[in-house]
Order: structure tokens, then C-alpha cells, then sequence
């Protein structure tokens, strides 16, 4: 996904001078063709999120469309006041990305899984959630942000990780996006990588018959728009790698509670016991219940 | 000069008469920027009440937001919107809000969360570099707000990028919330510090209209330097029972109050 967004970016930002992009001190291997290409739109603004973010704000007070970019917490909980106050509050083109969503980044431990950050980022009224589930949904996810500038999070994995789409689908913020069809009455919904783990769901004869979709653009605003796309369905799923408390699921109990629609909903997500174990990626989406039992 | 002592006259009573009117607190930390705000808009920074958006002006935050009336009467005062319109302030739905707001013709920036003035103010700083204009950035900052260390994030970066249209001034009272900045966090040795982080440091006495304007005029003090202005002030300066007192980062004039202190302002 990283690889994607970064090639994503550099050819958006031939095409938009506004493009800006500046890291936290990290990227090794990943940025550097943004940095090469573009010297006078790259800042590494070092070991800082709070400045990161608010001088991100600043020039997107004056124009820029601004990437932080930095690897789980740290673009995010580090300088949450930031975002808040300065970014979201101002209406300000700014989309903060953390790479190493969920557990990607396994073995390193609590401090790298970003498993709280929907609950944090979904709160903010302005705040757009982009969470691809592959690397097509991370191109067309950055070209919708582009060409609606605004507030945004974009939520990455790492690398490496497969395509279920052919090409960048077409993404609009709160719509269901079918990946695969099957028995409507069922659904998965994930978002973020947790459509990776709604693939691998349909490889059991129990829920092989389920349809697929995955939401890659979500917020705050959405909520009202889900009675209806619920309500073509008898029982949906939910799956993303995030803690239940505050994450995606619970934003769809929210809005279903908001609607007459009968559809069962219910949540596949992280477990608090992957907080703190050591272990891969897999490991520990697995300790945490994303799979079928 | 004479103009920006009437106009920071006319602020302190404009002040003073919101925060009775709206019941709010903060007057001390409001009558302690009062002349370095004067200064600024009467002086200093180029803008253009007519065309608060107007790309060539020099930009101006208050990362103290809490001091907010002494910006929206120096906006009043001089022509951003009417000043009838400060009686609004801390109504229902007023955009007079009671920590500073950009949705006020002329405000840049909300704040009063403190520690956010600087980063954006390096942010907008950095654009402008980037883009070869002008125009100046500055940053009115309080002395307890030096605790917050998004400041000290946004001083390496500014020092390190050379950004010399960037502009720090410190509010430097030496009283925060509850009693003095020294008994709190010690912020001293302050222009020190600032040397140390890279930027052109000066101390000015901070209600000295003639001292600031014969200052400012010379900013950049350092090319390829941000530059740091201490300015030395008194908390609730202008009004005798306000001063150097934490009371009035809290408490609101009564009628007797406004009174005695618009009586003191008029034979000052």
C-alpha cells in the first residue's frame, strides 16, 4: 500500500502544484521519489508531530494540500490536538497518513499498532476517513482526496499486500463498494485491511456464499446515508482491524441505531488482548478474533 | 505614534466593556497586549481593513486566544467590521467567540488551546518562503505558554529553515494562571534560550509605543533568523487595581469596576 501511495502521490502532484508532502522522519525507502522530484514541496520536519501538524496547517492555510506522513500513533494520538484544533476545525486540506494500520507492524509492539485511531479521527466533525483494503482502493482513495480537498486520514498497511481489484475503483464516502458478489442476504463489510481478512472469511464453507464490500471512505457525516444500504441485507458483518470500542463497526451500530432498518450488524474487531502480546501481524489478528472460529 | 497610544487607549475601554458586558474573564492577560497589539495594526503590519484577505498582507495570530477582545477591538478600531459589532461578543451565536476566531474578519487563526500559534505560524511563514513572497508572519504569544513544547518543536524548525519573515513576540507579564511564571516553570534564562535555538532575540519594553515601533521597524533583526521580541509588560496595565494581579485572569469587572477602570483610562 505504501508503495502505491507514493507513487499515487508523485503522480498526482505533477498535476497539482498544491501538493505538498512532509514526514515525520520516516519513510526511509518509501518517499524518496516524492523527494526527489519535488525538493520545494518535501520537508522532513524531524522528530515533531506537533509542529509537523500544525505547520501543515499553516501552509494549508495558504494553499498547499499538505500529507503528514508518519507510521502509526505517531501522525495521529502524538499531535491529536492538532489535528482537532488546527486541521479539522479550520476546514484545512490536510490529509494525515499513517502507515502500519491495525497490527502491521507486529512484534514491534503496543506503541506501533494503531488500533485506536478510527475512534480517534471519527470524532471530528470535517474529518474524512480513508481506509483502503488494497492497493487500487489507495490510488482511487487519493484521487478522491485530491479532488475534494478537506480534512482527511488515510489509514495504510505496509507492503506487499494484494489487489482485489483490477483497477482503482470508483470511491464515494459512506457507499458500500462490492468486491465480490454472492448471497446479498449475508454481507461482509470491512474497511481498511480488514478486507484482506473479509477475503480469506469467504474461504470457509460456512460463509462462503457472503457478499463482499469494503468502505474505504467514511465519517462522521456518513452515518445517515447507511439505513438504506443496510437495509438490502438481513445480517452484515462487519470486519476491520481495530479495537471494537470506537472503531467501524460500532460507527455502523451507530447509524443503524439511528435508522428503522432491521439488519442485524454484527462487529468483527480486535479484541483488547492483542495489546501488549508480542507477535506477527497474523498472530495476532488471530488472538484478537478477526478469523472465523 | 500618537495615533497607535489613542488607538490602544480605545482597546483597553472596548475590552474592558466586553468582558463586563459578556460576564468573561481574561481582561489582565487582554490589557497586557494592548499596545503591542497598537503598535502592530497601527504601525507595523501592513493589512487592509477593506481587503482582510488580500494575499500581499502581513499575517497576524494570537496564540493566546484567551486575550482575544484586545484583537477584536484593535479589528473594530480599525475598520474590519463595525464596532458596534463587539457587543456581540460571547452571545448566542456571535462569531465574537471568547477565545480568538478566524470566522472574525481579520482573525487568521482560532486558537486558545495554547502551544498551537507558532507551529502555524512557521507553517504560514514556510509558504511564503516557498512561494518568494513578502509578506511577514506574526506570532503574539503569553510567558506561562513557553511550558507547552510544540513552541520549542516550532523554534528548531523555524531556526533550522532560516525563516526570517516569521516573527515571535512574547507577551512577557510574568504571571500565568495561578501565581508567577517564576514559581511555576521557570522560563529563564528566556532570550538565552531563544539565542540558543537559533533565533535574533531582542527585549523591548512591551508598552512603549515609540520603544516597539523603533523595534519592529527594523525586522528582520537578523537575515536568515527568525526574530524574537521579549516584550516586558504588566499584566492588567492601564487600570491600577487590574495590575499585576492573577485575580483578573479570572474575575469579571462589576459596573463599579468598569467604571473606576474607564475613569482611570480617560485621565491617563
Amino acid at each position: 500500500m505504501r508503495n502505491a501511495f507514493i507513487q499515487e502521490l508523485v503522480t498526482l502532484a505533477r498535476l497539482h502544484p498544491q501538493i505538498a508532502l512532509i514526514v515525520g522522519d520516516l519513510g526511509y525507502s518509501v518517499i524518496e521519489p516524492f523527494a526527489d522530484e519535488f525538493p520545494d514541496r518535501f520537508i522532513n520536519a524531524g522528530v515533531a508531530e506537533q509542529n509537523m501538524t500544525g505547520l501543515a496547517a499553516g501552509m494549508a492555510s495558504e494553499g498547499y494540500h499538505v500529507f503528514t506522513y508518519s507510521i502509526a500513533n505517531f501522525p495521529t494520538f502524538r499531535c491529536a490536538e492538532q489535528i482537532r484544533n488546527d486541521v479539522a476545525y479550520h476546514k484545512l486540506p490536510v490529509t494525515v497518513v499513517s502507515v502500519g494500520g491495525g497490527l502491521a507492524y507486529g512484534s514491534l509492539g503496543y506503541s506501533h499498532h494503531a488500533v485506536q485511531d478510527y475512534a480517534l479521527l471519527r470524532i471530528l466533525p470535517n474529518m474524512l476517513i480513508a481506509a483502503p483494503g488494497d492497493p487500487m482502493e489507495v490510488r482511487a482513495c487519493m484521487r478522491y482526496l485530491v479532488e475534494h480537498p478537506g480534512s482527511s486520514y488515510l489509514r495504510l498497511g505496509k507492503a506487499g499486500e494484494p489487489n482485489f481489484h483490477s483497477s482503482p475503483p470508483q470511491v464515494v464516502p459512506g457507499k458500500w463498494l462490492k468486491v465480490k458478489t454472492g448471497d446479498d442476504k449475508r454481507a461482509l463489510l470491512s474497511t481498511g485491511a480488514g478486507l484482506q481478512i473479509a477475503m480469506d472469511w469467504i474461504q470457509t464453507s460456512e460463509h462462503s456464499a457472503r457478499t463482499v464490500y469494503s468502505m474505504p471512505l467514511w465519517s462522521m457525516a456518513d452515518k445517515m446515508a447507511q439505513g438504506v444500504q443496510l437495509s438490502a441485507h438481513e445480517e452484515v458483518l462487519t470486519i476491520e482491524d481495530h479495537l471494537l470500542d470506537g472503531g467501524f463497526g460500532s460507527w455502523l451500530l451507530e447509524a443503524r441505531a439511528m435508522t428503522d432498518t432491521s439488519t442485524i450488524v454484527r462487529p468483527i474487531a480486535l479484541s483488547p488482548d492483542v495489546c501488549g502480546t508480542v507477535g506477527s501481524q497474523t498472530t495476532l489478528n488471530r488472538l484478537g478474533g478477526l478469523y472465523p472460529r | 505614534m500618537n495615533d497607535s497610544r489613542t488607538l490602544a487607549k480605545n482597546i483597553r475601554v472596548q475590552a474592558l466593556q466586553m468582558v463586563h458586558q459578556a460576564r468573561a474573564s481574561h481582561i489582565g492577560s487582554a490589557l497586557s497586549i494592548c499596545d503591542i497589539v497598537a503598535v502592530l495594526y497601527g504601525q507595523i503590519m501592513h493589512v487592509d481593513p477593506k481587503q482582510p484577505k488580500l494575499n500581499n498582507r502581513d499575517r497576524f495570530i494570537l496564540s493566546k486566544g484567551h486575550a482575544c477582545v484586545a484583537v477584536y477591538a484593535a479589528l473594530a478600531e480599525t475598520g474590519f467590521f463595525p464596532r458596534e459589532d463587539l457587543l456581540q461578543y460571547g452571545q448566542d451565536h456571535s462569531v465574537l467567540m471568547n477565545h480568538i476566531s478566524h470566522k472574525v474578519a481579520g482573525v487568521e487563526f482560532s486558537t486558545g488551546s495554547l502551544g498551537h500559534g507558532l507551529p502555524f505560524g512557521v507553517g504560514k511563514a514556510m509558504a511564503a518562503k516557498r512561494s518568494q513572497q513578502l509578506w511577514r508572519t506574526f506570532v503574539l504569544l503569553s510567558d506561562g505558554e513557553l511550558g507547552e513544547g510544540s513552541n520549542w518543536e516550532a523554534m528548531m524548525f523555524a531556526a533550522h529553515h532560516q525563516l526570517d519573515n516569521l516573527i515571535a513576540i512574547i507577551d512577557y507579564n510574568k504571571l500565568q494562571s495561578l501565581t508567577t511564571v517564576d514559581k511555576t516553570l521557570r522560563i529563564e534564562p528566556l532570550a538565552d534560550k531563544a539565542r540558543a535555538f537559533g533565533w535574533a532575540v531582542h527585549e523591548v519594553d512591551g508598552h512603549d509605543h515609540a520603544a516597539l515601533a523603533s523595534l519592529l521597524a527594523q525586522l528582520p533583526f537578523e537575515t536568515a533568523k527568525p526574530s524574537f521580541v521579549i516584550a516586558h509588560t504588566t499584566k492588567g496595565k492601564g487600570v491600577s487595581f487590574m495590575e499585576n494581579s492573577v485575580d483578573w485572569h479570572y474575575k469579571s469587572p462589576s459596573a463599579d469596576q468598569l467604571a473606576q477602570a474607564l475613569g482611570e483610562l480617560n485621565h491617563a
